[in-house]
């Protein structure tokens, strides 16, 4: 390949992770530039021009450099490599590959290694799908490869404008991404194209016909999701909660047990520990749904506490962007972003260098339109060929002290569809998953009646104000009745609301087992029963509880299954009012 | 490079300002004035306008004042001669030894590469059951025990250094009392346990820009160890709010502007670069860090025991001078307590949740409500359970404090009321005399 032409440029002030530039012809906003000092190039990004300066913000660690060190401008904007090739991958923010930077730099990350994100060795079985002389457009399919479990559609690239007619398609045949595989003439100029295109990070994918209203729901297994606070595919929710409240339990549950074709984690200012949970547990488990490893579904972007915050900023459009690549082959992503508060810390950051204007806790003014940006980039879009794709993306906040009332929730909780928030005493009594019940919600569509969710909701809220009052007047001071109704609502939320993420059958809960089992249980809440003291209803209820968590441990349409659901039936039956 | 600079155009708070071409970001450099010669770090280049933050602080600098750009980033000595040492927050000496110049590394080096990590998998034994038992120390965890002042958790910190098998130990003291700092190292004396320890102490009347040092230097020789020493290090860090509070001070005279209760926005990632240097290295060393978080006021939500949360593997929290059941908790213990004993976790998860019907039981006890034949036996068995399990003072190993966890479980209830499955009850439970 011939080396590119740089625009030159030179340092003249250094601030942190911040690099002022003084640039020599001319200079785009939100180009990438590279800073050349000792022997390391550290790549960065223009974010800032005022005269004859331009600040970049710097992706890496800034010491050594000098006032005087050469600065290179690439001319094109942040930018990631799109190809077959990326599922199972670890990338950094950057789209760096993590093990084979490991690879050459050991236990240690190295300031300015930057390596391929893709294969470029790798052989590739090209079928075509069009012939010569078919007319396309920019993110029409010419053929396919398989990768992992799809036929990995190799596009025209998203960026090239109106229609090209194809002149000539490379045949049935093993190639590598950087073999030509077709290449296309517009009537004026005619061009080739491989199997890869880059596409700027900061702008969404927009080769798609039209977007539609997000209405299946996705399921996730999670009985209190997908009956109570539903997502749909296309959707947004958000999970904020505070520390230990088992937002990442919540998030691995997510990403191994949801009904989508591709899942995206992003470990944006995380533990670095909790990625490495993934990374060694994936590859062993089991996909039921397709048979292969949960790892062949799976891309990790991984920009953990640790690593350079200007990267971490960039690592949720990273994400973004691969999510809305595998979007039009056609497939479901989830995406799950874990987390979005550490994103607007480094926005956050940043704007505190620039010395721009703080709004509220010191976040930037733009804090809400850049979170309302991102979530808009999920959505369920007809592509050009009629066929449907659909991003989804989950968001975890880690709001400050637990308290929803701040920027980044606040901001969030204006553009998603759904509200799954944790709380932390439903932590502390170990109710897991510890989504409140009473104050998340959801704008989508659960998977069994949502009239039937409202009656059970009734239950809870009920439930929860006779609680308040046996506060103060004590158990002897409650009516039996109400005393009932109480233990009906702990009954609903400790057989259904909680799930136990650690069991192996209990851990997902199909739509169909979901349907069934609601039934059951409404059937016990409305139910009317001969209860004479409250210690008898208390022990009606332990019991019954027992055995619909005995239920949940066994396979669903199993022999073990109808004989505990039958277990279930005769107590039922024994108390039942006639 | 050996030449000095004299034309010091700015002082302010600890920053000063001197005009010198050709300095690198980051680097080092010596303040010679009347009051004594000290380091200063580049913190901001603007065109020949070099800032740079003297540890000292930057009282009786003149205008004139002679400045030496050594050209090299903060640097330590890492070899063995630092065992048994004791050095502030710049790396010299505060014992009676030499100064230490062999093997200099960088500190505040590069973060792992998550890609090499490893799950954790070795218990730390500290002979407390609140630890061992109900949340397992793990070799390479980064935990925090948050309390508020007045709690013994010097103690504790000591203590836990004193019985964890470990290699090597670093402590890492911030805006310490001198009688603290006197206190770790009789302590570690008195134990025979300073002859594997390194101490970067500074103290609460030492420059406030060696503070800041501290963790950063007793990471650094850590790491040094881990990696090509295979060392098992144990770094303790108190008091991590005290860095936090010296790096409100100096963000805030550099006019940064403040995101919550004065703090710096970047207050998180600080802190996370230090706490995940806490890792296990597949065929080399690890390094477990246990720091601690005093909570001003007692408040939880506070900026730092808040940020410090989102980043630790859990928390430990030191009330009224006992490890609270709850709240407290080791996110890696369920890595290491399946291997210990068949009965751990079941004993764990069913000892905690009889003491949070405890709980319950007092509570409606102080109200005035009936009491229960059941609460009766909830009591008896609450007050056993802080005797035995929660007292500081006791010190049996993990399998002395399941084996009386059962004991306790014995006196109190029947085997049916404990809800445990029946061949754990079967195996364990005490048999009649």
């Amino acid at each position: 390949m011939v080396r590119k032409q740089y625009k030159k440029g030179k340092v003249v002030g250094v601030n942190g992770n911040m690099v002022s530039v003084r640039y020599e012809t001319t200079v785009i906003q939100n180009e990438v530039a590279y800073v050349l000092t000792g022997n390391c190039r550290l790549k960065g990004e223009v974010i800032r021009v005022r005269g004859e300066e331009a600040d970049l913000q710097i992706f890496e660690d800034t010491r050594d450099i000098k006032i005087g060190d050469g600065v290179e401008f690439s001319g094109e904007l942040l930018s990631l490599q799109l190809g077959p090739g990326l599922l199972t991958k670890v990338f950094d923010g950057l789209q760096n590959p993590l093990p084979k930077l490991a690879e050459q730099a050991g236990f240690f990350l190295q300031r300015g290694l930057y390596l391929d994100p893709l294969d470029r060795e790798q052989q590739w079985a090209f079928t075509p799908q069009v012939q010569v002389g078919a007319v396309v457009s920019a993110g029409d399919a010419v053929g396919t490869v398989p990768e992992g479990l799809f036929q990995h559609r190799i596009m025209v690239p998203f960026a090239w404008p109106g229609t090209w007619q194809v002149v000539w398609i490379a045949p049935t045949s093993y190639l590598t991404v950087d073999n030509v595989v077709a290449r296309l003439s517009n009537g004026r100029e005619e061009r080739q194209m491989t199997m890869v295109q880059s596409w700027p990070v900061k702008i969404p994918i927009d080769a798609y016909r039209k977007k539609h209203l997000p209405v299946d729901p996705l399921v996730t297994q999670i009985r209190v999701i997908d009956t109570f606070f539903p997502v749909a595919k296309g959707g947004t929710f958000c999970v904020p909660g505070p520390f230990g409240a088992g937002k990442t339990v919540l998030q691995h549950s997510l990403s191994r047990y949801s009904e989508v074709d591709v899942v995206i984690m992003a470990a944006c200012g995380e533990r670095a520990g909790e990625v490495v949970e993934v990374l060694t547990e994936f590859p062993e488990l089991e996909d039921p749904r397709t048979g292969r490893s949960l790892m062949d579904r799976t891309i990790i972007i991984c920009n953990t506490s640790s690593m350079p915050v200007a990267a971490r900023e960039t690592s949720i459009y990273t994400s973004v962007t691969l999510a809305e690549y595998y979007r039009q082959m056609g497939l479901h992503v989830l995406l799950l972003a874990d987390s979005t508060s550490r994103w607007a810390q480094a926005l956050r950051e940043m704007s505190g260098r620039l010395e721009e204007i703080p709004g509220e806790e010191a976040f930037p003014a733009y804090l809400e339109t850049r979170i309302a940006g991102f979530y808009e980039r999920a959505g369920l879009v007809e592509l050009n060929d009629a066929s449907f794709g659909s991003i989804t993306i989950g968001g975890a906040v880690s709001p400050a002290g637990g308290n929803f009332e701040e920027p980044v929730t606040q901001g969030t909780l204006k553009v998603v569809g759904g509200f799954l928030g944790l709380s932390r005493d439903r932590a502390n009594a170990r109710r897991y998953p510890a989504i409140n019940p009473l104050d998340s919600w959801s704008k989508y569509h659960p998977v069994v009646p949502s009239q039937k969710v409202r009656r059970a909701r009734t239950v809870l809220q009920q439930g929860n104000d006779i609680n308040q009052m046996m506060k103060v007047v004590g158990e002897e001071g409650t009516p039996v009745e109400d005393f009932t109704l109480f233990l009906k609502s702990e009954f609903l939320d400790s057989v259904y609301l909680q799930q136990n993420s650690f069991d192996a059958i209990d851990a997902a809960c199909s739509a169909e087992r979901q349907n069934y089992l609601f039934e059951k249980v409404l059937g016990v809440i409305e139910g009317q029963f001969d209860l004479a003291s409250h210690g008898e209803a208390r022990s009606f209820f332990q019991n019954l509880r027992q055995l619909f968590i005995d239920w949940h441990y066994t396979p669903w349409d199993s022999g073990e299954f109808r004989a505990a659901e039958s277990r279930i039936d005769e107590l039922l039956a024994a108390k039942r009012r006639s | 490079m050996k030449k000095f600079y004299h034309h010091i155009v700015q002082i302010s708070g600890n920053v000063i300002t001197v005009l010198a071409p050709n300095v690198p970001y980051y680097s080092l450099a010596e303040v010679v004035s009347d009051q004594g010669t000290s380091l200063a770090q580049v913190i901001r280049l603007d065109g020949d306008r070099v800032s740079l933050q003297v540890f000292a602080g930057s009282r009786g600098i003149a205008t004139d004042s002679r400045v030496r750009f050594l050209g090299h980033p903060m640097r330590v000595s890492a070899s063995a001669n630092l065992l048994g040492r004791v050095f502030n927050g710049s790396g010299e000496p505060r014992d009676a030894g030499p100064p230490l110049s062999d093997n200099q590394i960088e500190i505040g080096g590069p973060s792992v590469n998550p890609s090499r990590r490893i799950v954790p998998r070795n218990m730390i034994r500290t002979g407390l059951p609140m630890i061992d038992l109900f949340n397992t120390l793990v070799e390479s965890q980064k935990l925090p025990i948050f309390s508020s002042a007045g709690e013994p958790y010097n103690d504790l910190l000591a203590r836990i250094a004193m019985q964890a098998e470990v290699d090597l130990i670093l402590v890492g003291g911030m805006g310490l009392k001198y009688d603290d700092y006197l206190f770790f190292h009789q302590t570690l004396e008195k134990h025979g346990a300073l002859s594997r320890s390194i101490l970067f102490i500074h103290t609460a009347s030492d420059p406030v820009v060696e503070c800041l040092l501290v963790p950063d230097m007793a990471l650094a020789v850590a790491e040094h160890f881990a990696v090509n020493e295979n060392k098992r290090v144990l770094v303790l860090l108190t008091d991590m709010t005290n860095f936090c509070d010296a790096m409100k001070e100096i963000a805030i005279t550099m006019e940064q502007i403040p995101s919550n209760r004065g703090y710096p926005g970047d207050l998180y990632s600080q802190l996370a670069s230090r706490y995940e240097k806490a890792v296990d290295f597949e065929g080399a060393g690890s390094i477990t860090v246990l720091a601690v978080t005093t909570m001003p006021g007692d408040d939880v939500t506070h900026p730092v025991p808040d940020n410090t949360g989102y980043i630790t593997e859990g928390q430990f929290y030191l009330k009224q001078g006992r490890i609270e059941p709850f709240g407290s908790l080791s996110r890696l213990k369920q890595q290491v307590n399946d291997a210990t004993r068949s009965d751990h976790r079941a004993l764990m998860d069913t000892m905690i949740r009889l003491y949070a019907d405890f709980r319950e039981a007092q509570e409606k006890r102080a109200m005035g409500f009936r009491v229960s034949e059941w609460d009766t036996k909830l009591l008896k068995y609450g007050d056993l359970f802080e005797a035995r399990m929660m007292d500081l003072s006791v010190n049996i190993p993990l399998e002395k404090a399941l084996d009386l966890g059962w004991t306790t479980l014995a006196e109190c209830f029947e085997p049916a009321e404990t809800g445990i499955k029946s061949d754990l009850i079967a195996q364990y439970w005490p048999k009649a005399q």
